[in-house]
């Protein structure tokens, strides 16, 4: 999907917070080359981030970073909805739920004990989802955090009314182009580049530890496969589901991933 | 006048709101509301792998992952008896440079100064002083592409690992950042000589300062737990005074002292502490403005935080040129159970992490202190100090000024929801 843009005005930009980090407002805020040239693009009119200054909608674009976790998060992002043109889910807690996402593993009212003396205080949901799982998003843009080339992408393609491009290639093929030496079978270690979404430039592989995952699934991802591969080399008992129980772990793809280790795990045991 | 009230805190890490009750002309309660949701951390840890913790709790903030990445390995290390060698000791100390001048540069220019300039953000600011943001910018870039080079990428960068690095950096590209780190250095005095033109609201207030301090460095992730009120604490004692309790009638965990005591970490409470470390020049910067120590003025962190642009612009210069390294990156891991505390200087404050493992290597219990969540009973303190000020002020000079008080502070939000109070009460 493309917007249109008005000749000789500014698309109004607005940028929320859920929950998260905020390591992925930091990226735009990192954009330090781009940051005021980009400003001079926009209309910069909600990003409390930055700016105390709000000017009220709607909005041309909206980005949205972070899941959502609380009964007020599932009526905001509904506001937030209605007064954007153009949605965008900046990194991986909006497109899957993120770090956060982790409590859907288990019971959310334990974590809580864990952590509060008086859990009865808070208020929160039972599990910590993406954006596009309430609202219809127009863009995703995955990584914890994003990397800004793919979120400087997005915004030219989109004020230049053409169609975003992102590279459709999985972490593995990133290391074959920059002719790092793969991890999996140079040294054994378990890596997820083969099924997960380029972007970051095989980052983890670089630094010679295994792809944890954090730029969510490929589309063109085989996971039996995978799971084949990364199992048997796990460096300590449930390696294999822990790295896909991570940043992306609540994406429908690395869920049916997981069911596929925890299927080989007892089938491996009962043997 | 009316009760001052700020729904939503802009320019700060993460989701906060102010409430001043004013009553017959004088403030009678302070609270920062917290709405950021809470996210179970120190839950979700449990029975994860101990070499996870890292690329986990740096989640915890975007702005300061190094401070969690640092504090969590330094935690695991010691619960598994590992002392790391001097190079890699040296590599993490530079990679917290990188932290502090980006963290830094951002709150100073973009977080901070707006208040002291009267606009609402450095966007506008770059309106009217476009050089003076294309700089800020230019620093702050420079300590990113210093912990890129180390890190692979400057938010939740990728090589820190329970018992080191998962590699060498490439000298090529670090030795590379170079130009611009001793072009920022230049830049960093100048901020500091700008940092005292700058029109600070008045308040003074005698607090208890908390730093980690090392007798032969600028404290950032060895030594003790210094206070300006004498204790002197190993890292395994920190938590014999520094205590978490459960306020009655707030809904908020706050940090305080064993004898009830609330204290300001951050750049305030280091320099103030540790200034006899800081390296030569920001030594020389120090002396050469004419800077009193100590600073009680909140507002005037600004100053201190430019001092230590210095100082760690200084440190990272001298550690990339020196930069060799020879023996493994990493140390082999033997696990066993065992029980380990760490602590670092995050660019905000005294950050504390305790875990507890397994013999497989599996966290068992964890614990995170974050510097917000020891500064919010000070800030809400500083408040009250601040009200008779605010009192006599026009509504949006008042509000302006007890926000402006806030983020000096720098406070993450996202680390500290601790200090959770979803239920909002009605107070008039």
């Amino acid at each position: 999907m493309t917007l249109t843009p008005k000749p000789n005005t500014k698309p109004k930009v607005a940028v929320y917070k859920f929950s998260s980090c905020d390591g992925c407002q930091l990226s735009l805020l990192n954009m330090e080359d781009e940051l005021l040239d980009l400003a001079s693009a926009v209309d910069i009119a909600y990003f409390l981030e930055a700016t105390r200054s709000v000017k009220s909608g709607p909005y041309d674009i909206g980005i949205v970073e972070g899941s959502i976790t609380t009964p007020h998060e599932l009526e905001r992002i509904k506001e937030v909805r209605a007064e954007c043109k153009f949605l965008i889910a900046l990194g991986t807690c909006a497109t899957a739920g993120g770090i956060q996402a982790l409590r859907n593993f288990t019971k959310a009212a334990d974590l809580a004990v864990k952590v509060y003396p008086h859990p009865e205080y808070l208020d929160y949901l039972e599990t910590a989802t993406a954006i596009t799982e309430h609202v219809p998003v127009d863009l995703q843009i995955w990584g914890c955090p994003v990397n800004k080339g793919t979120v400087l992408e997005a915004l030219s393609a989109l004020l230049m009314g053409r169609r975003v491009n992102f590279p459709p290639s999985p972490v593995c093929l990133e290391c074959k182009w920059r002719g790092t030496v793969c991890v999996v079978v140079a040294r054994g270690i378990p890596c997820m580049g083969p099924v997960v979404h380029g972007g970051c430039g095989a980052l983890c592989p670089s630094n010679g530890r295994g792809c944890y995952g954090c730029y969510g699934p490929s589309s063109t991802a085989n996971f039996n496969s995978l799971v084949n591969i990364i199992q048997p080399l796990e460096r300590f008992p449930g390696e294999a589901l822990l790295l896909i129980r991570n940043f992306s772990g609540y994406a429908p793809a690395f869920r049916k991933a997981a069911d596929l280790v925890i299927k080989a795990a007892a089938e491996k045991e009962s043997k | 006048m009316k009760n001052i009230e700020v729904p939503a805190l802009a320019r700060v890490e993460g989701e906060g709101g102010l409430f001043i009750g004013v009553k017959d002309g004088k403030a009678v309660e302070v609270r920062l509301d917290i709405y950021e949701p809470p996210r179970f951390f120190e839950g979700f840890l449990v029975d994860r792998y101990l070499q996870e913790v890292p690329d986990i709790t740096a989640r915890i903030c975007g702005i300061c992952p190094v401070a969690y990445q640092i504090s969590s390995v330094r935690a695991l290390e010691s619960a598994l008896g590992i002392e790391i060698p001097a190079e890699i000791y040296t590599l993490r100390r530079l990679m917290y440079c990188g932290e502090f001048i980006e963290s830094h540069s951002l709150h100073i220019y973009l977080l901070q100064a707006p208040d002291l300039l009267g606009v609402p953000s450095a966007l506008d600011l770059a309106a009217i002083a476009p050089e003076v943001v294309k700089n800020a910018l230019r620093m702050k870039k420079s300590g990113n592409e210093l912990l890129k080079a180390i890190g692979g990428r400057s938010v939740h960068p990728v090589n820190v690992s329970v018992g080191g690095f998962y590699r060498w950096p490439d000298a090529g590209p670090l030795k590379a950042t170079l130009p611009e780190l001793e072009w920022a250095l230049e830049a960093a005095k100048e901020t500091v000589k700008w940092s005292l033109t700058l029109p600070y609201p008045d308040l003074k207030v005698n607090y208890e300062f908390v730093a980690i301090h090392e007798k032969d460095e600028y404290g950032v992730m060895k030594g003790d737990v210094w206070s300006s009120k004498g204790s002197k604490l190993s890292v395994n004692d920190y938590e014999t005074r520094y205590i978490e309790v459960h306020v009655k009638h707030s809904n908020a965990l706050h940090s305080h002292t064993k004898d009830g005591g609330h204290y300001m970490v951050g750049p305030l409470a280091r320099l103030n502490l540790n200034h006899e470390q800081l390296m030569p020049e920001a030594q020389k910067a120090l002396k050469d403005n004419k800077i009193k120590l100590p600073i009680l003025n909140p507002y005037k962190s600004l100053i201190a935080r430019s001092i230590e642009l210095v100082n760690f612009l200084e440190e990272a210069i001298q550690l990339v040129k020196a930069y060799h390294p020879s023996g493994p990156a990493f140390l082999e891991l033997k696990l066993k159970a065992g029980e380990g505390c760490g602590m670092s200087e995050a660019p905000r404050g005294l950050l504390y992490h305790r875990y507890q493992i397994d013999e497989k290597g599996r966290v068992k219990f964890a614990k995170i202190t974050p510097p917000t969540a020891q500064n919010l009973p000070r800030i809400e303190e500083d408040l009250l100090a601040l009200a008779p000020q605010l009192v006599k002020m026009e509504q949006e000079e008042a509000t302006l000024t007890a926000e402006h008080l806030v983020r000096s502070y720098d406070p993450c939000i996202s680390c500290a929801t601790h200090f959770l109070k979803l239920k909002v009460e009605e107070v008039g």
